[in-house]
């Protein structure tokens, strides 16, 4: 049996509507009928980088590939690019706007939050061209 | 205990509350949702006041078992919405943030 492979476009737009592609991730993990700790850990790894995307990005695209062993998500955007990714991965660090802070993002705990729930991360970025985040979330 | 339970004994505004058969486990307070996210236990009471509908969000991906606004805070529509659509318990108290976990604290031990 092959890999079910998911695919979610997530709009730029609006910060306020963030979260539907994650949402309807986990509510396909749990039809699949996953460990919940599985699923809880997916879903914030995505959560977060769907946030992520729609701040800094302007929306992107998410692939899902639920294999037999393990989850993989993979979050690609063609935004600004993450200058220094050591700096963006310390507990506390952000550049989200005003707006974003208002409605309580931009703590900067996205990235080690999707680092902690994930088994591995890596980033691939490029200033001006975009960024793809792929994570993979073993599922034993 | 569980969330009708628990808004019961706390006297609680039930806003949304389509699972209340949810088993509560422990508490956490934050209005950061990232910070919330990171840190809240599957089954935790979210005690906030941020109350737009990125807060149903939350909510569904940390697995908390419903969400209490504190100080007055009442949901707005949009948020309602989004909590009936993803079973999300929402409730309210006119306590401030502390009182509200102090007594919640009484409560779990």
């Amino acid at each position: 049996m092959g890999d079910l492979k998911l695919n979610y476009e997530v709009d730029g737009g609006d910060l306020i509507q963030a979260g539907e592609a994650s949402s309807k991730m986990k509510m396909t993990l749990k039809k699949l009928g996953l460990p919940p700790e599985v699923i809880r850990r997916a879903s914030i790894c995505m959560y977060e980088g769907e946030i992520n995307m729609v701040i800094h990005a302007d929306g992107g695209q998410v692939e899902v590939d639920v294999g037999m062993d393990t989850i993989t998500i993979r979050l690609t955007d063609h935004g600004p690019g993450i200058p220094d990714v050591d700096q963006a991965m310390e507990e506390g660090f952000s550049t989200a706007g005003d707006v974003a802070r208002d409605l309580g993002f931009g703590a900067g705990m996205g990235l080690p939050n999707m680092k902690r729930c994930s088994d591995d991360m890596q980033i691939d970025t490029q200033v001006g061209v975009g960024t793809t985040v792929t994570m993979k979330i073993h599922i034993n | 205990m569980n969330v009708r339970e628990l808004a019961h004994v706390m006297a609680l505004t039930e806003f949304i509350m389509p699972e209340p058969e949810r088993e509560v486990s422990g508490g956490y307070v934050g209005d950061l949702l990232s910070w919330v996210m990171g840190r809240a236990q599957t089954g935790n009471v979210w005690l906030t006041i941020m109350s737009n509908q990125n807060v149903a969000a939350v909510a569904l991906m940390a697995e908390v078992s419903c969400v209490v606004l504190t100080e007055g805070v009442k949901p707005d529509e949009a948020l309602r919405q989004r909590a009936e659509q993803q079973n999300i318990n929402i409730l309210g108290t006119k306590l401030s943030t502390f009182d509200a976990a102090a007594v919640l604290k009484q409560l779990m031990r």
